[in-house]
């Protein structure tokens, strides 16, 4: 008994010093697996910790402001609410949509939009499931935050245009970043983020941009931030300031409207600022920030009248008789014609079997160039061009801004065309006939010409300078209360067209407006020192063949309107000291089919008064122009 | 037999105000240096706040001493007679709320006592040591070869683990296990049987996989694989080892492991509080710890070793092995070295149960350092 009990004390002694021993060896490993952990790879793991608890948010940079030449807002940004979840943080997207869906109402296209973008962006970039947020949605969203992980209300800035479709073709609009614009930047992929799509929006979208700025946040495991590390702010970008003049765009938009189709652009010729640019009818950008719903975008797309082109520079028109001036000055540059040959109208021009008819068909009788250009005898030109040839008539026209882009600061400007002998053959394979120089001759046939590039040239007749446009306003050029031509030098190249040749053209545009018989006599400005100059062009946008003349089929409003002549003018004004310079198109004549004498020369008539009354390039308004004033919607 | 008092004890050599200065004080003073540990760590885990945890667990702690002391001043021989009983009982409440989980189809496996909520799983830890100490306190030594007897105890031992493992928790049922092979092993058993056991065990796996729940197997899986999903299962075990290692030699400070705070550490208050430890106080206080619970341990053996009876030795040291078996499982597992499995830090980790269960052990512990010199025969106290 004794015996037995040492032997199972003298056991129990051997295997409790055993298992002392393996838990030594245990606590060993313990301390060792710490040591491992603290010491050897404390530095992955304490870099590990950092990344989890320290978080860069990106800040988008304040969308810069677009004024006009006096500091009206045209594009502005307005406070708005909205949803952001940041998909690293919300781990299952799916359920969070859900959660968000049965606080807030969001569509099926935001949940497809979310879906798509967490794919195809860094996962730590906050994606928005819903803007414009009410208040109640965003005091629902508020309340609930707790349980949606990852999902946060942010107050964004939203684009805005105050004037809505009174200025949109210049504004231009911006719009979410879409796939293929994505260079890697990810301020890019931020949820607030637009860039410009049209407009200045688009050709200063960098300058308006402005630098992104970041911050580095504590976030919790939830994604919650808990404290603010660190923060740069970035840099908002630059407000940009337009040679736009909100009053005269909305003058002329008045003027406009009840037209189906126009386009207008006032310039100061002698600084290219583009004081107003307009294109009736228009569309409303606000929308395009938030996003244009399919039905609109459609209606917009499909509208016979093409409210989203920008007409001023991306409409082409045969220029009809705005071109004779170019044909004029080519002739007497190239030897051609003199200031007093005389040619005989007799209302028509024969060109081998050829006929072609003068307007009046009683013809003119013998004419010298003012007065052609005074009573716009067709044959006069036509003989005029024919002795020019048509290369010659090209080269003027490029060097007065016709045939090629104007260079003016806005995305999306026409070309429009003046052909030459190698373009025919070059394009149509075909020789250049000499019935195509007298087509030519009166701004018909192959020619075409943008709103924008009539008014260029009739900057370039008044100051003889390569003027080129500019939507900017020209800080510096002309002072404020400086006289006509006293400012700075605009630095455009001279044209070094012989002033006689310019004087006797410009004598003819005036004369064409203000004495009696002139084919805008009706359309003068009566108010002393207010004066114009122009030329009316009526093209024809149909040839109208002999049969159809054999009919009579040529009262304009006889045909559709698609194809009934357009009405043109371009004007100058003060006559005698011209500084602002005028064109508008009216396509088809408007409502009433008339040519550009009866349509087109009572707007620039209206809006040179009005210009000049006004005054924008040298004096600023005692008040500003205001959204309240606008003419609204068109 | 008119002054035999007490369920049979007859000679009660000490009395109370004897038993209490025999009581090992410098024990209870180095249990409550880790329970105040806990209570710092709690203290943290709610930034700086006794609510909701450090103010409950500090009263929870002040009772589980009382019942400590009381459990030490009953006679070791009357804790020898309740073994039995004692046993039954706790395994009548397993069987107990295992039935009302499934009837209420809930997952409610405690009894709420109001100032706790009893989990009998916890209390079984003990009371299975209990009775496997009274039973191989009985058994003789050649008896230990024979198989048959070797049956009743490794009943004692699967049943319970059964239940636990059909709750299910897996971290319990590992500590039964591993507890009733500990007091195998200290009862002589031969190597072989474990090596046969350990044989069976391994070619009885794929049948144990087979009942894991998919969160457990994705815990295992997790374990060997942990970068193959960081976001799911390896994601407590990852932050785990991440809060850990970027504590560094000396931590990030008192309420300052971000780890912790910032929530990226699941269960910062139970199953991951050496985690949270770790990362305030870095390799310094873990080391510390973990000296504390040797010291701990030491003194479990020592007092083994002080006990005059075999039911006293083997009661000492399965509560030490017991304990020693919370430390390894929980801090192997907040360090990554083991599976995730829900076991707490005991004395600091939150919770009634364990707590409760930890000191009563202690409290037998002390039992057998008071009543060390008490001869107690083969088959109890009257022989």
């Amino acid at each position: 008994m004794k015996r037995r009990d040492q032997d199972k004390s003298r056991l129990l002694t051997r295997r409790a010093a055993m298992i002392g021993a393996a838990q030594g060896a245990v606590l060993a490993t313990l301390a060792g697996r710490l040591y491992y952990l603290q010491v050897v790879e404390a530095d992955r793991y304490t870099t590990m910790a950092d990344e989890n608890r320290i978080g860069v948010r990106l800040i988008a940079p304040r969308r810069g402001l677009i004024l006009d030449r006096f500091g009206v807002r045209m594009a502005d940004n307005r406070p708005t609410y909205r949803v952001v979840m940041v998909p690293e943080q919300a781990r299952d997207i799916e359920a969070t949509l859900d959660a968000v869906a049965s606080l807030i109402p969001m569509t099926e296209q935001d949940r497809r939009r979310v879906l798509r973008d967490a794919r195809r962006r860094h996962s730590f970039v906050p994606l928005s499931l819903r803007d414009d947020l009410s208040w109640d949605e965003m005091a629902r969203i508020e309340v609930n935050t707790l349980e949606l992980p990852g999902v946060s209300v942010e107050q964004a800035l939203i684009r805005d245009y105050p004037f809505g479709a009174l200025a949109s073709h210049i504004v231009g609009y911006v719009a979410a970043v879409s796939e293929q614009e994505l260079t890697g930047d990810p301020v890019l992929e931020l949820p607030d983020f637009r860039i410009g799509k049209s407009g200045v929006e688009k050709e200063y979208d960098i300058d308006l941009r402005g630098v992104a700025g970041s911050k580095e946040v504590e976030v919790n495991a939830l994604g919650r931030v808990v404290r603010e590390l660190d923060r740069d702010d970035g840099k908002p970008g630059l407000d940009t300031v337009l040679a736009i003049d909100m009053a005269m765009q909305d003058f002329i938009t008045r003027r406009l409207a009840g037209l189906q189709s126009a386009a207008t652009v006032l310039m100061d010729a002698w600084t290219g600022e583009v004081l107003a640019l307009v294109s009736v009818p228009s569309y409303d950008p606000s929308g395009f920030a938030a996003g244009v719903t399919e039905t609109q975008w459609r209606a917009w797309q499909s509208d016979p009248y093409r409210p989203l082109i920008d007409k001023a520079i991306a409409g082409t028109y045969a220029p009809g008789s705005t071109f004779k001036p170019v044909v004029a000055l080519a002739a007497l540059a190239a030897g051609a014609i003199t200031p007093e040959t005389r040619i005989d109208c007799s209302g028509v021009f024969r060109l081998g079997d050829a006929e072609f008819h003068c307007w009046k068909h009683a013809g003119h009788g013998p004419l010298v160039l003012r007065d052609a250009i005074k009573h716009s005898c067709d044959v006069f030109f036509f003989e005029t061009a024919h002795r020019a040839g048509i290369d010659n008539i090209a080269a003027m026209a490029r060097r007065l801004g016709i045939g090629d882009q104007t260079g003016i600061d806005l995305p999306g400007e026409a070309r429009g065309l003046m052909p030459t002998t190698d373009w025919k053959l070059r394009v149509t394979g075909v020789k250049w006939q000499g019935g195509d120089t007298i087509s030519a001759g009166i701004g018909q046939g192959y020619d075409t010409a943008t709103p924008l590039q009539l008014c260029v040239m009739a900057a370039r007749l008044v100051t003889n300078r390569a003027v080129v446009p500019r939507i900017l306003r020209q800080d510096g050029v002309v002072a404020a209360g400086a006289a006509p031509h006293g400012g700075g030098d605009p630095g455009f190249d001279f044209l070094d067209i012989p002033a006689p040749h310019l004087n006797v053209v410009l004598d003819g545009m005036r004369a064409v407006v203000n004495e009696p018989g002139g084919t805008a006599f009706a359309e003068r400005i009566a108010d002393p020192g207010m004066a114009m100059g122009g030329k009316s062009g009526t093209s024809q946008v149909r040839h109208i063949s002999a049969a159809e003349r054999e009919r009579g089929v040529r009262r304009n409003m006889d045909l559709p309107w698609k194809e009934r002549d357009h009405a043109l003018f371009i004007a100058f004004a003060p006559a005698d000291t011209p500084r602002y310079v005028c064109a508008t198109v009216v396509e088809h004549g408007g409502t009433t089919g008339g040519g550009g004498s009866a349509v087109a020369a009572p707007i620039c008539r209206d809006i040179l008064r009005e210009v000049q009354q006004r005054d924008p390039a040298r004096r600023v308004p005692d008040k500003p122009f205001t959204v309240a004033q606008a003419a609204g919607k068109v | 037999m008119a002054d035999r008092p007490f369920l049979g004890v007859d000679r009660m050599s000490l009395a109370l105000p004897a038993k209490l200065l025999r009581l090992n004080w410098a024990l209870v003073l180095l249990l409550a240096v880790v329970a105040g540990i806990g209570l710092a760590m709690l203290y943290s885990a709610a930034n700086g706040h006794w609510q909701p945890w450090a103010g409950k667990q500090a009263i929870r702690f002040g009772v589980a001493v009382c019942i400590m002391v009381a459990a030490a001043v009953v006679d070791i021989r009357v804790w020898l007679r309740l073994a039995y009983p004692i046993y039954a009982l706790v395994l009548l409440l397993l069987v107990g709320v295992e039935l009302r989980g499934a009837v209420g189809m809930g997952a409610q496996r405690w009894i709420d006592l109001g100032f706790i909520q009893l989990q009998p799983s916890e209390l079984m830890k003990i009371a299975m040591v209990l009775a496997l100490a009274r039973y191989f306190h009985a058994l003789d030594l050649d008896r230990v070869g024979k198989l048959w007897r070797l049956l009743p105890p490794a009943l004692m031992v699967a049943a319970p683990a059964a239940l636990v493992l059909k709750q299910p928790d897996l971290g319990t049922a590992l500590m039964l296990l591993l507890g009733g092979a500990a007091m195998f092993f200290l009862a002589g058993v031969r190597w072989w049987v474990f090596a046969g056991v350990a044989a069976a065990a391994g070619g009885a796996f794929p049948l144990v996989w087979r009942h894991l729940r998919d969160y457990q197997k994705a815990r295992i899986t997790s374990f060997l694989d942990p970068d193959s999903d960081p976001l799911g299962a390896g994601y407590h075990s990852l932050q785990s080892k991440i809060a850990i290692g970027s504590g560094g030699e000396f931590g990030k400070g008192f309420m300052a492991g971000t780890q912790a705070h910032l929530n990226f550490l699941p269960e910062k208050q139970t199953d991951f509080i050496f985690t949270m430890f770790a990362e305030e106080f870095g390799l310094v206080g873990g080391l510390t710890l973990l000296a504390l619970y040797l010291v701990i341990f030491v003194y479990g053996f020592a007092i083994a070793f002080s006990s005059r009876n075999n039911f006293g030795r083997l009661l000492a040291l399965g509560v030490t092995t017991n304990f020693a078996l919370y430390v390894f499982i929980n801090i192997a597992m907040v360090m990554g070295l083991i599976p995730v499995v829900g076991v707490p830090l005991p004395l600091v980790s939150y919770g009634g149960t364990a707590m409760l269960t930890i000191m009563l052990g202690f409290g037998l512990m002390m039992s057998v350092y008071i009543h060390r010199d008490a001869r107690i025969g083969r088959f109890g106290p009257e022989d």
